[in-house]
């Protein structure tokens, strides 16, 4: 396997920007998620990567080839498409052994890769049938056999789970994850599921309207986002954010905003001195959020949706903004329409710069 | 619910249904009286014609000759050249009215400027009528006038009148003038290949070649295989050309089996022998439309 590298990458359509000064590495052996709402460019990017699409500036190299200019089936990577794309008038066996005909492997170690992906699949039985006899799971682990039959430098996957349902997506995950650990493959791998992006990425890389926002591990994302944009992307519930300004002395930071007051601890105030932006917005995760009867915060209960194992709780504040608590199960539910005061967890609040939505951090 | 609420619920179900299906009826009342008179009738009566002998003088009354006059009819030579003809005028005109039809199709399915003059330009015979189609090429290939004297051929017999070239010169002029519905139909076909398929087998390693061979044309072969079938039963009903261009001639060579059925008719009063002639058109054309569907589906693909 190797590294998978663009380069400022830039995509137009006519007008339209939809990959703008892409630098992005897939290492090898790793698992790169591409991540971000639909039309943010990370199908366009894999698109590149693949050779689909030309790039208008910029490099793409596989392993240590520039394959900016080489056309797809020149480049020896592996695509799996969120439709699985499989010829319709060839047998599952065909299909699987397509890649390694074009390629004019010879017969017999044909057929002995094709078994061999077959048996890696668990698709060895179904190998006389045509796709249209399948169900979605199956053809899926078709189109995986077809990517991995080729040991191809690389596999791009194109939101590969996303027809599946809810069950077998959850399922295919994990095998997913296990098949790139024992082929050790490098792959490029589309969603626009965070869930997806968390569980099955070494790294993630979050895109928006063709820029990449903020390349890291699941958790570090999660953990300090770089924007606001990846900060609001990334979270179920996502994060609540305020707009207001801060007050007080380096001490003795305060964020205000009408109805809200919160002190800032000594960190996070410090490298806030140092920016002094004229307005901020103050992030805090739902679940860094709680009710307490010390909290400064007063606010009621808008609506409560329970999922059993955690309830989501929305809250109005004096204000009028609405915010988005979570509070595990095993607690007392509050009442519908019933005044209760929040406190924040202070190690826990992220503040970016109102005008360039970046994040201040210590 | 009771035993008594059930049977009735039952009866009144029943009735609803008689009437719906009394409605449904009296609805295709019109269409079969048009069938009736048009198409059920006439295929009947064609049937009792073959049986009668229509004397050689007129003013005789017809008289029932029985399998003796089908017999003869198939049996005679006349017969025979006819089908041959035909034959050969379907194999000449049916594969190269596909081949050229795809060839234009995947030429401006290519996504250049101005394509789209193109398209027009290579559909556009499909407004011209057969007439029209017999006058070009009929002067086109004329000894007097067009494009042959200018370039100074003069063939001696022309071209029209030469036993060998006149079948091939009308077959030319039939697969000119169904191109435009051989170029639509197989871009229509072209377009409905799902681009992702062509896409995962270029990454697959496959070259313009393999992809063309391997996913465009197997995926086209619904539309190939409709437009076989309707181009043989076309290339069986020929007539037009035939009738502007040849006249049957030169030695029979272009005496296809409906100009035949036509001359047999209108130029012999014949009725009987043409309608002999009109049964065996559609006996040919029935089995070669069930053959083609027997054989040719199981090498279709459907997609998905």
């Amino acid at each position: 396997m190797s590294r998978v590298a663009l380069e400022h990458i830039t995509k137009r359509f006519d007008d339209v920007v939809a990959v703008d000064d892409l630098t992005l590495e897939a290492h090898d052996e790793e698992l790169l998620v591409l991540l971000g709402p639909s039309g943010c460019g990370k199908s366009t990017a894999l698109r590149i990567i693949a050779g689909l699409e030309a790039p208008s500036e910029g490099t793409v190299r596989i392993g240590d080839r520039d394959v900016t200019d080489a056309e797809a089936k020149d480049r020896d990577v592996a695509m799996v498409f969120q439709s699985y794309a499989l010829y319709p008038h060839m047998t599952v066996a065909r299909n699987v052994e397509f890649p390694l005909r074009a390629r004019r492997v010879p017969p017999a170690e044909r057929d002995e890769r094709v078994a061999e992906a077959a048996r890696a699949l668990d698709i060895t039985e179904l190998l006389g049938r045509k796709p249209a006899q399948l169900s979605g799971g199956q053809r899926q682990r078709v189109a995986l056999a077809r990517a991995i039959v080729r040991r191809p430098q690389a596999f791009l996957m194109d939101e590969p789970l996303s027809n599946l349902d809810a069950k077998l997506r959850v399922q295919t995950r994990a095998e997913l994850v296990d098949l790139q650990r024992r082929f050790q493959a490098t792959v490029v791998y589309v969603t626009h599921d965070q869930v997806e992006a968390m569980t099955m990425g070494h790294r993630i890389a979050i895109l928006d309207r063709g820029v990449l926002q903020q390349v890291d591990a699941p958790q570090a994302v999660y953990e300090r986002p770089a924007n606001l944009f990846v900060a609001r992307f990334i979270g179920t519930p996502p994060m609540n954010t305020i707009e207001g300004r801060l007050t007080g002395g380096a001490d003795h930071l305060v964020f205000e905003a009408s109805g809200v007051t919160v002190a800032l601890p000594a960190g996070l105030a410090s490298a806030t001195m140092s920016a002094s932006p004229d307005r901020v917005v103050l992030g805090v995760r739902p679940e860094d959020l709680r009710l307490d009867p010390a909290g400064s915060l007063t606010a009621k209960i808008i609506l409560i949706e329970s999922l059993g194992h955690e309830r989501h709780l929305v809250v109005r504040l004096d204000d009028g903004q609405t915010v988005i608590v979570r509070q595990p199960g095993d607690q007392t539910p509050p009442r519908d329409g019933e005044a209760v005061t929040l406190s924040a967890n202070p190690d826990s609040l992220h503040l970016f710069d109102a005008d360039t939505e970046q994040r201040i951090s210590s | 619910m009771t035993a008594d609420e059930e049977t009735g619920a039952r009866v009144t179900n029943r009735r609803s249904r008689r009437r719906e299906v009394r409605l449904a009826y009296l609805l295709l009342v019109p269409a079969l009286i048009i069938f009736a008179v048009f198409v059920f009738f006439p295929f009947i009566k064609n049937f009792q014609l073959a049986f009668y002998s229509t004397p050689p003088f007129p003013g005789l009354p017809n008289r029932y000759a029985g399998f003796s006059q089908i017999t003869s009819v198939l049996g005679s030579s006349d017969f025979r050249n006819s089908l041959t003809v035909t034959v050969f005028f379907a194999v000449l005109t049916v594969p190269a009215g596909i081949f050229l039809g795809l060839l234009l199709a995947v030429l401006a399915n290519q996504k250049l400027r101005g394509m789209a003059i193109y398209r027009t330009i290579f559909s556009s015979t499909i407004a011209t009528s057969v007439a029209v189609a017999s006058v070009v090429f009929g002067t086109l290939m004329s000894p007097q006038v067009g494009l042959l004297p200018w370039l100074g051929i003069n063939p001696n017999p022309a071209i029209l009148n030469n036993p060998t070239l006149a079948l091939p010169a009308v077959a030319i002029t039939t697969i000119w003038q169904n191109l435009g519905l051989s170029f639509i139909l197989m871009s229509a076909g072209l377009q409905s290949v799902p681009e992702d398929i062509l896409e995962a087998a270029k990454v697959d390693g496959a070259g313009t070649w393999t992809c063309f061979w391997r996913v465009t044309v197997p995926s086209l072969s619904p539309t190939i295989f409709f437009a076989a079938v309707v181009g043989s039963i076309f290339a069986f009903q020929t007539f037009g050309q035939i009738d502007l261009l040849t006249q049957g001639g030169p030695e029979n060579k272009t005496n296809v089996l409906t100009y035949f059925i036509v001359t047999q008719l209108h130029v012999h009063q014949n009725p009987g022998y043409a309608a002999v002639l009109s049964i065996a058109l559609f006996l040919i054309t029935l089995v070669l439309t069930l053959l083609q569907l027997r054989f040719l589906e199981r090498r279709v693909h459907y997609a998905r």
